[in-house]
């Protein structure tokens, strides 16, 4: 009899190592909470560092999912977990129960809720937007206007929203941030030619293979510019602009600025879904909310409890590489975990 | 602007304000610059049969001379714990300031008690050494404005006038200056936080009138201590207002509605000042943009009297705003005392519209 593996999830890290699992002749449920498989994903138009479509990233999903030994339960939640020697009785939100011999939690991450930096005015200045509104803006293939329905004349980029911040209690870095920003500056200068795009940074951690050339190109080719310097506040003009104040750190000064749209690149916090997960699952939490692997060094897959293993965004952010990597080292360490159990 | 947007912060910031029974702490410099402002506000709660004591035996908060590095912050704590013993052995439990600035240190001094608990004891043992004191933190501090602003709804329900212009019914547009310490420092200590407060903008509202926003809201009014009381740079201070008066003019606001008795000043005096400095001046017709208290504001809703209130302190008239508002006042009473004594005619602007 097939072993059962749940994965919790069905975003990049749940669907790759769900597609491994099942490869390996595992029958896999993967339980969502929403309707359609992919997470942010399905939010974001073009890729980091190449532009490639996101699409593409979508289909590759939906083609690992088509395996005969996946079954995918949307719309369902976890509601219970109780343990039975080594496994696993779980009782969904449709009154449904599954037994499992391994559970897999890929339970993403969630976008910082760029209202809670109040001073930034996102929800009350109708040209503050954040990263993944620009990116449904891409998507929709309309014109990039404000609010007022003209093409702003100048962007602003402002980075770290959300990460970096003790006062909002986020110390982490959500590393894909900066490139996302470089991207977009990118891309608005090629929808928007006349217009000038200035981001504002604390560092640029451009970590990834091709990041540095596409922050280099940004800045060679696009004309983009990038000031080293943290917004302190954003105002809304008579007009509708936002008036900025930013200390440039480089220059040692305060800076003030009028931009026809600033956009905020938000960053990772763990999903609600993480945390509701991780309690009902009795798994343990990072500082920051993230859940925490076995072994960080080691083994960065498993967590506190056997047969419960980790992948992706859940425990810490990624990029969507390294999340289909991290899938799919959930995949072979819940095998071994299954192979060492009768 | 989404004004929705606004008021979905302000529920994270609403703190508990006492109902009644309060010890009153009064300004040191408000009752220099503008006397009748604290009068007032006792008239106000007196209407409202509210219990709160006046009590002559307090002394500044020190608010000043800790900001300006004169004061050490130990001799803060201890005269701020000497207040709350006077609370306490009067058997008041909710402790009211009339100044910004001391309602930040009272913050301060009892936010860093909380985080650390050996300063409290060291400050205790100082009163008691010093005055043989005992005294009890308060169960609540508010700042007057709050008190204003918890019972907006019974001062409009009393009112005989509103924030609206009586020829037009057009509601009165009003910019709102909270001061950086009533909630930059702690948020959760001010009526909807530190961003987008509303104890000031909840009243204007309240009242009738407009709120406006504009760019150079939250600026520092110009006071910002270091930049007066340091003579030479007081460059800094017209310089800092003169930013916001810029900033507020396209919006043409009507008056501005101040919390601090720092704020009140600047904003009313350097309106004079850049009008003779430059000959610039803001608000309709010359006539600068009439700045006032949150008590002021009150009392006109309530019909007192403009000059009973001590509004001919003003430099910057507010006849104005009493006429669109439809008050009557005797322009020949202005400059009577409360026992109809001369007090003397000021001298005359030169640019500024009487």
């Amino acid at each position: 009899m097939k072993k059962k593996v749940v994965v919790i999830g069905a975003g990049v890290a749940g669907i790759e190592a769900a597609a491994h699992l099942a490869l390996m002749g595992y029958d896999v449920t993967i339980l969502e909470k929403g309707e359609r498989i992919g997470g942010h994903v399905l939010q974001w138009d073009r890729l980091f560092p190449t532009q490639r479509p996101a699409s593409e990233i979508q289909d590759y999903l939906n083609q690992q999912i088509r395996n005969p030994n996946i079954r995918l339960i949307a719309q369902t939640c976890l509601i219970k977990n109780e343990r039975n020697n080594e496994q696993f009785n779980l009782e969904l939100s449709d009154g449904n129960v599954l037994t499992a011999d391994a559970i897999l939690v890929s339970t993403g991450f969630d976008l910082f809720d760029a209202r809670i930096k109040e001073e930034y005015g996102y929800g009350i200045y109708d040209n503050v937007i954040t990263s993944c509104d620009l990116e449904a803006l891409f998507s929709s293939e309309k014109p990039i206007t404000n609010a007022q329905g003209e093409p702003p004349s100048r962007v602003g980029f402002i980075h770290c929203v959300g990460s970096r911040d003790e006062k909002v209690g986020n110390t982490y870095c959500s590393q894909v941030c900066c490139v996302t920003a470089v991207k977009q500056a990118i891309e608005v200068r090629e929808k928007l030619p006349r217009s000038e795009v200035f981001c504002f940074y604390m560092d640029m951690r451009m970590f990834g293979l091709r990041f540095e050339e596409l922050y280099k190109e940004s800045q060679e080719k696009w004309g983009v510019n990038f000031i080293r310097g943290r917004l302190s506040e954003a105002s809304e003009n008579l007009d509708g602009s936002i008036l900025i104040k930013v200390e440039d750190t480089l220059a040692g000064r305060p800076l003030k600025m009028r931009v026809g749209l600033l956009v905020l690149m938000v960053g990772f916090v763990p999903s609600k879904g993480t945390l509701t997960i991780g309690k009902l699952l009795g798994l343990d939490f990072t500082p920051d909310g993230f859940l925490k692997p076995a072994d960080e060094y080691i083994d960065g897959n498993s967590s506190n409890i056997p047969g419960i293993y980790l992948s992706g965004t859940c425990k810490a952010p990624k990029t969507i590489p390294d999340t289909l990597t991290d899938g799919r080292a959930a995949a072979l360490a819940i095998s071994e975990y299954l192979a060492s159990t009768s | 602007m989404k004004k929705e947007g606004k008021r979905m912060v302000w529920p994270a910031y609403q703190k508990n304000i006492a109902d009644d029974h309060y010890y009153y702490s009064r300004s040191c410099i408000r009752q220099n610059f503008y006397p009748g402002t604290e009068h007032t506000f006792l008239r106000i709660l007196g209407q409202l049969n509210k219990d709160i004591c006046d009590d002559p035996r307090h002394t500044t908060c020190t608010g000043i001379g800790y900001h300006t590095d004169v004061v050490p912050f130990e001799t803060a704590m201890t005269v701020i714990a000497r207040h709350f013993a006077l609370m306490t052995g009067l058997g008041y439990e909710n402790m009211i300031t009339s100044c910004i600035t001391s309602f930040g240190l009272y913050s301060e001094v009892l936010e860093t008690w909380k985080e650390f608990p050996e300063s409290e004891e060291k400050t205790r043992e100082y009163l008691r050494k010093a005055t043989g004191r005992e005294f009890n933190i308060p169960k609540d501090l508010s700042h007057a404005s709050d008190i204003i602003y918890k019972f907006r709804k019974e001062i409009s329900a009393l009112g005989t006038h509103r924030l609206t212009d009586i020829h037009t019914g057009r509601k009165l547009r009003a910019v709102e200056h909270i001061g950086c310490h009533y909630s930059k420092m702690f948020p959760s200590r001010g009526v909807g936080g530190a961003e987008f407060p509303c104890v000031l903008s909840g009243l204007i509202e309240e009242f009738g009138g407009e709120v406006v926003d504009y760019p150079e809201r939250r600026l520092c009014c110009g006071f910002g201590f270091r930049q007066y009381f340091i003579k030479a740079n007081r460059g800094f201070s017209v310089a800092c207002s003169k930013k916001k008066f810029e900033s507020m003019a396209p919006y043409e606001p009507e008056l501005i509605l101040t919390n601090c008795p720092g704020c009140f000043y600047f904003l009313d005096r350097w309106q004079y000042v850049i009008s003779e400095m430059e000959g610039v001046l803001y608000g309709m017709r010359n006539q600068g943009i009439p700045v006032l208290t949150y008590e002021e504001l009150a009392g006109l809703v309530l019909g007192y009297d403009p000059w009973d209130m001590g509004m001919q302190m003003h430099q910057i008239p507010v006849e104005p705003l009493l006429d669109k508002m439809g008050i009557s006042y005797d322009p020949e009473a202005k400059y009577k005392g409360l026992k109809g004594l001369d007090l003397g005619v000021p001298l005359q602007p030169r640019q500024l519209a009487i």
